[in-house]
């Protein structure tokens, strides 16, 4: 519960015009110094990035490749497509996870041509034909099963597993797509030829019954979980015009229906070079190495790096709430509209955070868990759920039994007022400052972790040195700056809260698991 | 950048951490012409795990010394035999308030609060944890305040203060627990799994309860601290010291210590649960958690080698059976797998669990079943075997690829008086085994008519419903939480 927060936090600040008075201390840094020295960066013809961190402690490398789309990408009424698009980057190539790709193409162009006219049925507004429908049903699972007789299922993270892959995984966010494993040293060039295979030659091999997986996921992590329902309604209500208020995995209508001619669209516009990063940390040289691995990349397409989202989400002007009336137990969030990653106030927000949540010492601990006892876990958080467009600033409250959302939500603003009308102490704001210094550290002993905060910062500022130029911008932050953008932000008509309140179940429920 | 409790995240590959233990191999035909298998594999470059220096002092307390100078921090730890399976029935949930109030309270020098300012102006820590067999305190912080860090941590292991409203503190937070235990459908289910086969009130599986935390008391905590601080403690250090200078204070802070008192042996009865389906209502969820779930293994069993291939055959990963017919082929679940369990010291549980909608619970439940059943009735092909050594194999090197894994490996092979090479001896006999040992592991170890399949998920929505399972009457589970007769204040959940 109270374990320090994840070493990356302290990010960074500024855009990257205002970087260049900067840099002087941060340069000298004996870190940033190593790092120039064991780290290259090359971008490829095509646009790739590729970066490397030679660090031969152990045989054993660790990558990450970071894509610059999520889920806030997802076109209209297609939410959940980049996510889908993710399970199906380890389904395999053209050369990977098939017998015979030539044949399995045209089976399943077949399975593409079945499901839209399932679709179409199944969608009409008037004058659905139920025994159509079937029909076409039949003929789409047909289909489906001639396309399987082509596939050898899994065959892609076989490979990568029975070549000692480990920690093999992914994660879709609302901004970007990761993927990433850790593997012993001689495998770099088998690993290189799979990654890059799949960013170039992906196939929508078993779309469909993946979709039912990913269907699976949304239950699981969405509807069946309290929390997960109530945070899904807490953005669909802080937001009104920009995504980062839809569903991330994907509103069941129409995660349901993506197709696979829609992934494949995604991909193509998306999945281009110069919109991808990867980084590759271990034991690995970059003198020896650099050629081959650009062999594999520069044959992933190239292309224009996509657009980012233009919508910009209004000024919110009134106070919006959710609640949640059942028979669970209370929860209380709510959130502020801040400005994304490149506000100059980015380390103002970091601070706030830290000093409001970090650890038995901060304000909200303090206040709601330890003085008052009415929480068991109160914190503030931010950016969220994304960070790179203008985001919220969040703070949760974990009621004691026999609390109330309504409990939460005064003590919680009395410490919000608190930062508004009085400056934050010498000791918190240095402590603040010693913490983030001590944490970047801390991360840099982990290859994995390392990556993927490489290609974050990489990716966000077009130079990895960020990762530790943030740090004169943390040391900037003053008293001044955290009661101005607390006053600026944290206004009524900003806010947007949820709670859940309980409320006892009607009648009791039959207990009998469906038996009849 | 920042990863928050609360940001979505979609992980794809991901199962539960539980379920992630192994890798696995696949059934496909070996093709001669693969394009990745034309790509070099050279041989690893050399490499020979850094070793700590382990000390054993007269009074049998062991110090393990590991040095690492790329970073400028130094971290430690004490390990204390003695968790919350030695905790009394009746005062069940002691270690989880005694790990809470120790930290929380401080030392008699200076309280927990005064100690919270202090470490975070340095970015340091100092925390007190309790597991099952164990508890522990454990620091952090940079090399130039690592003397003052030691120092008050060393005061909270010999002086610990244990105060009234840090006590009571922790069995607020305690109690949040328990009332909130019934919210989330994973944690009833594995809870529950594991009660079905250790027992309800097996030192494994009790769980605090509103009426036991009440009855702890401050002096319940000392004692619990006098009583466990004479075990064999296992210190340890990891970071950027000097050994001799180190070695030299820990001599100075432990080896004036009486000899340990080892804990005394534990017997307790372990046997299979009872079979048949059991089940849970719980009507504000789409999914069930289906848990098959029997007895498994402790690790010094020699047949473990040839059972951690078979699980990884069975539900490790992508290319398990479990993995390949549930989710791949089905597209019933997004989590699925599992496997036979041993743990260091006890017998640990046999466990297949998937996660589908309610309608498929019978199919996703019959599909996993059929692959269990299958591990004795379909053969294993050399191919598998193959398989499952080369992701087992390959991937070893992850145990030991940072000092501090070698360490905590160390530590934990001690803590259960396992020989240091322990690994060494588990991956050549890993390397050794063969189709007739997975067959004859498969038919001594894997008997489904002993095994219990647990249901949580939303019985109405369930069609066709449990019975179609054909395994016998369906035994429903109360999982209502047990109110004090004095009602607190928020109200009893199903």
């Amino acid at each position: 519960m109270l374990k320090p927060l994840s070493p990356w936090i302290a990010k960074a600040v500024v855009a990257l015009v205002a970087l260049g008075g900067a840099a002087l201390c941060s340069a000298q840094d004996p870190y940033l110094q190593r790092f120039e020295k064991e780290i290259t960066v090359k971008v490829l013809p095509n646009g790739l990035t590729l970066l490397i961190c030679d660090r031969p402690d152990a045989p054993v490398f660790s990558y990450t490749t970071f894509v610059d789309a999520g889920d806030v990408d997802d076109p209209s009424g297609e939410s959940g497509l980049a996510h889908m698009f993710e399970h199906l980057a380890f389904k395999g190539t053209t050369q990977i996870g098939t017998k015979d790709w030539s044949a399995e193409k045209v089976a399943l162009a077949k399975v593409e041509a079945a499901n839209n006219a399932y679709e179409a049925e199944y969608l009409k507004p008037v004058g659905r034909d139920p025994k159509k429908l079937v029909e076409l049903k039949k003929a789409f699972d047909a289909a489906q099963a001639e396309a399987e007789k082509y596939v050898i299922p899994n065959q892609f993270t076989e490979v990568a597993e029975r070549n000692g892959a480990s920690g093999l995984n992914a994660q879709t966010g609302l901004d970007s797509t990761q993927y990433y494993w850790s593997m012993p040293e001689n495998r770099l060039q088998l690993w290189a030829w799979l990654e890059s295979g799949r960013l170039e030659h992906t196939v929508p091999r078993e779309f469909y019954k993946e979709r039912s997986v990913v269907m699976e996921e949304r239950r699981m992590r969405i509807d069946s979980n309290p929390i997960g329902r109530l945070v899904e309604q807490f953005l669909a209500t802080a937001y009104v015009a920009h995504d980062y208020g839809r569903s991330g995995v994907g509103w069941p209508s129409e995660v349901s229906q993506i197709t696979a001619t829609e992934a494949m669209a995604f991909h193509k516009k998306y999945y281009v070079a110069s919109n991808i990063v990867v980084t590759i940390v271990g034991d690995v040289d970059a003198k020896k190495d650099l050629p081959m691995l650009e062999n594999y990349f520069s044959k992933v397409p190239g292309g224009p790096k996509p657009e980012d989202m233009t919508t910009v989400e209004p000024k919110q002007f009134a106070e919006k709430s959710v609640i949640i009336r059942e028979a669970t137990q209370p929860f209380y969030i709510e959130g502020y509209h801040r400005p994304s990653y490149r506000s100059p106030d980015d380390a103002v927000y970091d601070a706030i955070q830290d000093i409001m949540s970090n650890g038995r010492v901060s304000r909200l601990y303090r206040s709601l868990v330890e003085r008052q006892q009415i929480a068991a876990e109160a914190q503030g958080f931010s950016p969220f759920p994304g960070e790179k467009y203008p985001s919220l600033f969040a703070f949760y409250a974990v009621p004691l039994p026999g609390h109330t959302p309504e409990e939460m939500r005064a003590a919680i603003h009395k410490e919000i007022d608190k930062l508004k009308t009085t400056d934050v102490t010498d000791d918190e704001l240095a402590m603040f400052k010693t913490r983030a210094r001590a944490d970047l550290l801390r991360g840099l002993a982990d290859n994995q972790g390392l990556a993927n905060a490489l290609a974050e910062y990489q990716t966000r500022y077009g130079d990895w040195r960020q990762l530790f130029l943030q740090l004169d911008r943390i040391d900037k932050v003053s008293k001044a700056d955290i009661r101005r953008v607390a006053n600026e932000i944290f206004i009524p008509s900003n806010r947007t809260t949820a709670e859940i309140d309980f409320q006892a179940p009607a009648a009791a429920a039959k207990n009998d698991g469906g038996a009849q | 950048m920042n990863r928050f409790l609360l940001t979505r995240v979609s992980r794809s590959a991901c199962l539960c951490a539980a379920l992630a233990a192994l890798l696995l191999p696949t059934v496909s035909p070996a093709q001669q012409a693969n394009p990745w298998d034309k790509i070099p594999i050279p041989p690893l470059h050399a490499f020979k795990p850094h070793q700590p220096i382990r000390i054993e002092l007269k009074n049998g307390i062991l110090l393990f010394l590991q040095e690492d100078h790329e970073l400028p921090f130094i971290s430690g730890s004490v390990v204390i035999p003695g968790g919350s399976r030695d905790e009394a029935e009746n005062k069940a949930g002691l270690v989880d308030l005694y790990s809470m109030a120790w930290r929380t309270s401080g030392s008699q020098q200076m309280d927990g609060d005064a100690m919270d300012d202090l470490l975070a102006q340095k970015a340091a820590n100092i925390e007190t944890a309790g597991d099952v067999d164990s508890t522990a305190v454990s620091w952090d912080s940079l090399k130039a305040n690592a003397d003052q860090v030691y120092g008050l941590a060393m005061d909270l292991l010999f002086h610990p203060k244990f105060s009234a409203a840090k006590l009571q503190l922790a069995k607020q937070q305690e109690a949040t627990g328990i009332v909130r235990r019934n919210d989330d459908e994973g944690g009833i289910a594995s809870r529950e799994a594991a009660k079905l086969v250790y027992g309800a009130n097996s030192p494994y599986t009790r769980q605090p309860e509103l009426a036991t935390i009440a009855g702890i008391s401050v002096a319940d905590l000392k004692q619990w601290h006098d009583r466990t601080l004479h075990g064999r403690l296992i210190v340890s250090i990891s970071g950027d010291f000097d050994p001799a200078a180190m070695e030299a204070k820990l001599r100075a802070t432990f080896g004036g210590l009486p000899a340990v008192t080892p804990m005394p042996a534990r017997h307790d009865d372990f046997h299979d649960p009872t079979p048949g389906v059991y089940f849970i209502n719980k009507t504000d969820v789409n999914q069930s958690n289906v848990q098959i779930i029997g007895l498994g293994t402790e690790r010094n069993n020699p047949d473990v080698p040839a059972l951690s291939v078979m699980n990884d055959i069975l539900g490790g990963g992508f290319g398990s059976r479990l993995f390949q017919t549930v989710r791949t082929k089905l597209g019933l679940a997004y989590a699925v797998g599992g496997g036979y369990g041993f743990s260091y010291d006890h017998p640990a549980t046999f466990r297949v669990v998937a996660m589908t909608k309610s309608v498929s619970t019978v199919d996703a439940t019959k599909a996993a079943l059929g692959e269990i059943s299958g591990l004795t009735t379909r053969p294993f092909t050399e191919v598998e075997l193959k398989r499952a050594k080369d992701d087992i194999l390959n991937s070893f090197l992850f145990r030991y690829d940072t000092r501090d894994k070698v360490l905590a490996e160390r530590v934990r092979l001690e803590f259960y008086g396992y020989p240091a090479d322990y690994l060494e001896t588990y991956k050549a006999a890993v390397e050794k085994v063969t189709v007739a040992d997975l067959e004859r592991v498969a038919k001594k170890y894997i008997h489904p008519d002993k095994l219990a399949i647990l249901v949580v998920g939303n019985g109405p929505e369930i069609q066709p419903g449990l019975d179609a399972l054909q395994m016998g009457p369906i035994h429903p589970i109360d999982i209502t939480i047990p109110m004090p007769k004095r009602p607190a204040p928020t109200e009893k959940k199903q």
